[in-house]
């Protein structure tokens, strides 16, 4: 029944921990991705996705990054349990990850043929130098640069092709999944269109499954499955790319995201960004985190946690729904 | 970029032969960088030759009939207070002076960036406890660490050089040590670690390249520094024993005649400015090499 599922986040709580401060980055979220599939996590910035990441491949901030409590299950291993040596070996072979800034995640002075050769000889080491060589030039092509231009040093590359560069080191020892922090972010829009295909038709190709972190709900309906909407460290809407964009409920923060994105067809250029900041994660307030922002704020959201509702692949995190009868219709949809 | 079009299928036998030779095509175009190699191998062939040049004795025992002569056919670089052959001293100091000076670099350049790169790296409480041995050692001014090892151990190459590498290996722990950590927080070094790689190789293969230049620079400065400090030490009588040459020793030793013989300071003193500046030309050049994005 769970062989189907590559991830499997339970109750995840992580905190950083400064001399100042206790920020609660991560409040006790579930998270499931099945084998093949890609999950978008989305949120604004400071919601704790890159936290999400960083604890899925264990490499949070040593001196102030703490797991509190959970379990993440990565195909029948617990990685929470496993000893350094062999989250190394998870690491990069069967777990990979693609960071945000493709500018500087390369190493400046190695050439780009070692940078890909290197990943793969980290992993398989029994392969000769010949074999290697050959596996980097299949890895060049495949991400669409000429294997000619494996020599060169990253600086000598553009951003949209050094992004390439660090997917195909990603996808070099075709890792089971691909965690890809907002991966195109930092690219300008023609080439974000190329770069996302490209991840798409990859991803296809290998069978990888996917994580996909990004702020953009454009990026979730092109190459998603499923999607969770991350707010304040805590996940408060979750389902399939379905569920989200025309199911009937629709979590108020959720609601905002959408309201937020600048629309070609609707007449009315009227943008509405949600009003309001984030809480501040060192203080988090008692009742629902979204409380301060949301336009359908009750007495109960200020005094209690929200309870997840759940109706089949579904859920959200909001007192609007406890009571199914008592759920709005959601706003002008898209 | 030719070097990818001309040599395509090469193997990575040949990948260290190609980067040397990318480095050495990039070293070729700083003009002064090959003064600096051209004068300071001329140098080194000197040294290196010098028995065929002058016999040993030239250079230790005087001729009393012949004092603080100068420069002539007969002697190139005239003759000191004891009458020995300044030319003679001036070779055979000289290699004593670049080997002390050469491998007292060498040796506090390792010692102080493993330290450095360990302290920078690992943090906590391994860097706390490298940084406060380390404030032990720099409390104590430099010339009076090195005038307590060498009264406790006596005055020799060997020693000269314990008391020289602890002298100057603080200085790379702590260089090293701020570019590890303004280095460790670089996202290629998180991609690295995501990408499975241990401690150790992100060491070796990500952050000390990357702070080359830095340390290279700093132990070309560094030579430079310790010929000097040498002759400092010498003055003290605290560097080579006599009559073995050295030039730090036959700076201190012309002192007395500079009015009389001013060719006895002049010839050293030239001969350490030419090989510290060569080795200072050479470190600018060599850091430009190793930096990819500075080529065209
Ligand atoms: N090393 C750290 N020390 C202390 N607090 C941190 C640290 N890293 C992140 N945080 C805090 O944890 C919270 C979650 O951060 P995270 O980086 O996961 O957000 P994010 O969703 O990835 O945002 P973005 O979209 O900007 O990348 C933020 O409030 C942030 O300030
Ligand atoms: S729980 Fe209340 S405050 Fe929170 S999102 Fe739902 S309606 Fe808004
Ligand atoms: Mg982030």
């Amino acid at each position: 029944m769970k062989n189907d599922l590559i991830l499997d986040i339970k109750n995840l709580r992580v905190i950083y921990q400064t001399d100042l401060e206790t920020v609660e980055a991560i409040n006790g979220i579930d998270l499931k991705i099945n084998k093949g599939k890609t999950l978008g996590l989305v949120g604004e910035t400071g919601a704790g996705k890159t936290t999400t990441a960083l604890s899925i491949m264990r490499l949070l901030p040593e001196k102030t990054g703490k797991i509190l409590s959970g379990e993440i299950h990565f195909d029948r291993q617990e990685l929470l349990k496993l000893s350094p040596l062999e989250m190394r070996k998870v690491r990069g072979n069967r777990i990979a990850m693609v960071f945000q800034d493709p500018m500087t995640s390369l190493n400046p002075v190695m050439t780009v043929r070692e940078q890909i050769a290197e990943a793969i000889k980290l992993h398989n080491a029994n392969l000769s130098n010949d074999e290697v060589d050959q596996r980097v030039e299949t890895a060049l092509s495949m991400v669409g640069i000429l294997p000619s231009r494996k020599n060169e040093y990253p600086h000598q590359f553009s951003g949209g092709m050094k992004q390439r560069v660090v997917i195909a080191m990603a996808l070099v020892c075709e890792p089971d999944l691909l965690i890809a922090d907002e991966p195109t972010t930092a690219l300008d829009v023609t080439i974000q269109a190329q770069v996302l295909m490209m991840i798409r038709e990859l991803r296809d190709r290998i069978g990888t499954s996917m994580l996909m972190i990004t702020h953009d709900l454009g990026i979730v309906a092109k190459i998603c499955d499923d999607v969770a909407v991350m707010y304040a460290g805590q996940i408060v809407e979750s389902g399939t790319v379905f569920d989200l964009f025309t199911g009937e409920k629709r979590h108020p923060y959720t609601q905002g995201l959408f309201d937020s994105i600048p629309s070609l067809n609707t007449r009315s250029n009227r943008l509405k960004p949600i009003q309001g900041l984030m809480p501040d994660p060192s203080n988090l307030p008692k009742g629902c985190c979204f409380a301060p922002r949301c336009q359908h704020c009750m007495d109960i959201c200020i005094n209690e946690r929200p309870k997840q509702v759940i109706e089949g692949t579904h859920t959200l995190l909001c007192h609007l729904f406890a009571d199914s009868s008592a759920a709005p219709a959601p706003q002008e949809g898209e | 970029m030719s070097q990818a079009t001309v040599q395509t299928p090469d193997k990575i036998v040949f990948k260290k032969q190609s980067q040397a030779k990318e480095v050495w095509r990039r070293y070729k175009k700083n003009k002064g960088a090959v003064i600096g190699l051209v004068l300071f191998s001329f140098i080194l062939i000197l040294l290196a030759g010098a028995n065929f040049i002058v016999p040993y004795s030239a250079a230790t025992k005087g001729v009393f009939s012949q004092i603080n002569q100068p420069p002539s056919s007969e002697h190139l670089f005239g003759t000191d207070s004891y009458g020995r052959d300044v030319f003679a001293r001036v070779l055979y100091g000289g290699r004593t002076s670049l080997m002390v000076a050469l491998l007292a670099t060498a040796s506090s350049c390792l010692i102080g960036s493993t330290l450095g790169a360990i302290a920078g790296y690992f943090g906590g409480r391994v860097d706390g406890v490298i940084m406060r041995s380390l404030d032990i050692f720099m409390s104590i001014p430099d010339i009076l660490f090195t005038m307590a090892v060498v009264f406790a151990l006596g005055a020799n190459f060997q020693n000269l050089l314990i008391a020289l590498t602890l002298a100057y290996f603080t200085n790379y722990v702590r260089l090293v040590r701020s570019q590890v950590l303004n280095l460790a927080e670089q996202d290629y070094v998180e991609a690295a670690k995501a990408g499975g790689s241990g401690s150790t190789r992100i060491i070796l293969t990500h952050i000390l390249p990357n702070a080359m230049g830095v340390i290279i620079v700093n132990t070309t400065l560094n030579v430079a520094k310790i010929i000097l400090y040498e002759s400092t030490l010498s003055f003290l009588g605290l560097g080579m024993p006599p009559p073995a040459p050295a030039w730090g020793l036959m700076l201190a030793e012309a002192r007395e005649f500079m009015r009389a013989a001013p060719h006895l300071m002049f010839f050293p003193a030239v001969a350490i400015v030419v090989s510290a500046s060569s080795i200072n030309l050479i470190g600018d050049g060599l850091r430009d090499a190793l930096d990819p994005k500075l080529k065209s």
